[in-house]
């Protein structure tokens, strides 16, 4: 099969059809509450059709496209984050007969996913998350489960949202590699179609199932001319070069207490950002305290008790949280991964409720210090 | 085993200050729970619920309603002393509730407008929660309370464990919901950022701004929020309004609605 090829636009419900006779449920982006957000959809009418967004810090609107594209919008409100690693999960329930305690792990049925339209960024955030949760001494059995079973079909952005950064980070505009197969959207002279390339063999098979035509050297080269267009709308950079070093030597900056008079500690950024990974466990305990159970929920850095120890708390000061994610994600996570915990989604911009804008307070640390430099 | 005396379970009683019953009442909401709640713990003093009014000392008390007449004063010192843990619930109990918006008026020309003879009306200048006259040993928020976390209380209390209630923002029980932020994506004031967890973000589950029932979270930034409703459009005395609601008396809604006022 040839690696590259083209998709009428109209023949997109056969890919759909095509993964949920392999098994897949198939979660994609759909319209929800004033939003486009990924869910559980059956088919392509339920793609958000001829929908676009405009985002800004703290700012998020529905706009309506000229054209029908499915995939002409921007990045979710949430990732796939929300399906590989669920923000709440049973981790198992302990009951006492007489003087014995019997513990039964919780192992929830798999579901085989397949997710449709994956941005570049986001692919890298997955990519991330494999690392934090398969590599090392602590690894999160069910994510891998999920992970194996999952069938990636991502979208090249045609179109940079007003928070986006991944040029900067390179992570996109384009998905290289790591997908089952990459779709970018064209119209072209009157044509809706789109170029797919295939990235693995799962992905070839599926391909097999969905009738394709050649793409032409003038399509392929019309895809990558959109592909760089959207690299120079990109409304936003962060300059990377030496990053990780800036602001380790930079953690009494003056900088952090201004960017704390602004953070609300809600949280959002965290929740909201492809790659954090942080959980905390509670147990619960039933009246009769015959039963427990041990459950995982997403937490945050920005929380009290996510410092909270034996003898006190190390991070009470909102200063000291937002120093907390913002080098960790940029700076420690290189260290500890190998990689930045940034994928340039741009989506901790776009939900902090107040805009505080992770480039912009970079860029304020990274200035400051330049010109410390040249008055040395 | 929850933590029995005498081999007999824990007494549990439950008082009432200047409230609306609300929050009390959720026990008795808790229907499927609610057997199980009576098996663990032998429910001693309940005016609302039984007649069956048994002397002290208790185990547990629950105390419900704000502090506003010189007999509340005497009568919440007495059950302190009769009490081995004392956990006040509701917003009334927790910040002064609703009623403390009389506290930035004169009490005294309230009592002269409403009552026929003002002379027989003993009351303090301000509505308090209990909190500010005994010590308690755990607050839930709420307005009304949430029925599930009154019974994870209790049941922490019964097993000496520490109850799973969160005082992070009601943001991030949005986002583990799932929820589209009302703020960001529809531009609707919400003070969910500022407000404690506990309700399930039940309003902007609803396409509705957080009205802050649960009170302030546990590192509330206010101002920074009251710059934005601003943004939004809001006007100061709106802004001023939104943090003088259930939990108006709550320190850092105090503060904030104050600094709005004209």
């Amino acid at each position: 099969m040839n690696r590259t090829s083209k998709l009428e636009a109209n023949n997109l419900q056969q890919l759909f059809t095509a993964l949920q006779d392999k098994g897949y449920v198939t979660v994609g982006p759909t319209l929800r509450d004033e939003a486009i957000v990924y869910d559980r959809i059956g088919s392509a009418n339920e793609l958000p059709v001829g929908w676009s967004d405009e985002q800004s810090p703290a700012n998020y609107r529905l706009t309506k496209r000229s054209d029908d594209s499915y995939f002409g919008f921007n990045a979710t409100p949430q990732s796939w984050k929300k399906f590989l690693y669920p923000p709440l999960r049973k981790l198992f329930t302990m009951r006492r007969d007489g003087k014995s305690l019997e513990l039964s792990n919780e192992s929830d049925a798999n579901i085989k996913y397949a997710f449709v339209g994956v941005r570049p960024c986001e692919l890298s955030a997955i990519l991330i998350q494999d690392k934090v949760f398969q590599s090392g001494e602590y690894r999160d059995d069910a994510y891998s489960a999920a992970r194996r079973d999952l069938f990636i079909v991502a979208v090249n952005c045609t179109t940079a949202g007003g928070t986006c950064f991944c040029s900067s980070m390179k992570t996109g505009p384009e998905a290289q590699k790591d997908f089952d197969i990459s779709l970018t959207e064209v119209f072209r002279d009157g044509a809706h179609f789109f170029v797919v390339k295939i990235g693995s063999e799962l992905g070839a098979s599926i391909m097999e199932l969905v009738e394709t035509g050649a793409a032409s050297a003038e399509e392929i080269e019309t895809t990558d001319a959109m592909l760089r267009q959207t690299e120079s709308q990109m409304n936003k950079t962060m300059e990377t070069d030496g990053l990780p070093r800036l602001l380790a030597e930079n953690l009494e900056h003056p900088h952090w207490e201004d960017v704390a008079k602004r953070c609300l500690t809600c949280g959002n950024c965290t929740m909201v950002c492809p790659t954090c990974f942080c959980s905390t466990v509670e147990d619960i305990t039933d009246l009769s305290g015959q039963n427990a159970e041990r459950l995982r929920r997403w937490d945050s850095c920005f929380t009290v008790d996510f410092s909270k120890v034996a003898g006190g708390n190390f991070r009470i000061s909102t200063k000291s949280r937002y120093r907390q994610w913002l080098t960790h994600k940029l700076s420690s996570w290189v260290e500890q991964f190998g990689v930045s915990g940034c994928v340039g989604c741009g989506r901790c911009i776009t939900w902090c409720p107040v805009g505080i804008d992770l480039t912009a307070e970079v860029q304020a640390i990274r200035g400051a210090e330049t010109q410390q430099r040249k008055g040395d | 085993m929850p933590v029995r005396r005498n081999g007999r379970k824990p007494r549990v009683a439950v008082f009432k200050f200047a409230s609306c019953d609300g929050c009390q009442l959720s026990l008795l909401d808790a229907e499927e729970e609610l057997l199980a709640v009576a098996d663990a713990i032998d429910i001693a003093f309940f005016p609302e619920a039984s007649r069956r009014m048994l002397k002290g000392p208790y185990d547990i008390g629950i105390v419900e309603g704000s502090i506003t007449t010189p007999h509340d004063v005497e009568h919440i010192r007495e059950i302190r002393k009769s009490c081995g843990a004392l956990i006040t619930i509701g917003a009334c109990a927790t910040a002064g509730g609703i009623q403390a918006l009389r506290n930035w008026k004169d009490i005294k020309e309230f009592v002269r407008i409403v009552y026929a003879s003002p002379e027989h009306i003993s009351t303090l200048d301000r509505s308090l929660p209990i909190g500010s006259f005994v010590h308690v040993d755990f607050e839930l928020r709420g307005c009304p309370i949430n029925k599930y976390e009154l019974i994870e209380v209790i049941n922490a209390f019964l097993h000496k464990r520490k109850p799973n209630v969160h005082t992070h923002s009601v943001c991030i029980d949005c986002k583990l919901k799932g929820n589209v932020c009302v703020m960001v994506a529809h531009g609707t004031p919400c003070l969910g950022p500022v407000t404690q967890s506990g309700c399930g973000a039940i309003c902007p589950s609803f396409d509705r701004g957080c009205y802050g029932c649960y009170g302030p979270m546990e590192s509330p930034n206010t101002p920074v929020l009251a710059r934005q409703f601003s943004e939004l459009g809001e006007t100061q005395h709106d802004i001023s309004l939104a943090f003088r609601g259930f939990n108006a008396y709550a320190e850092a809604f105090r503060r904030e609605s104050e600094a709005h006022e004209k």
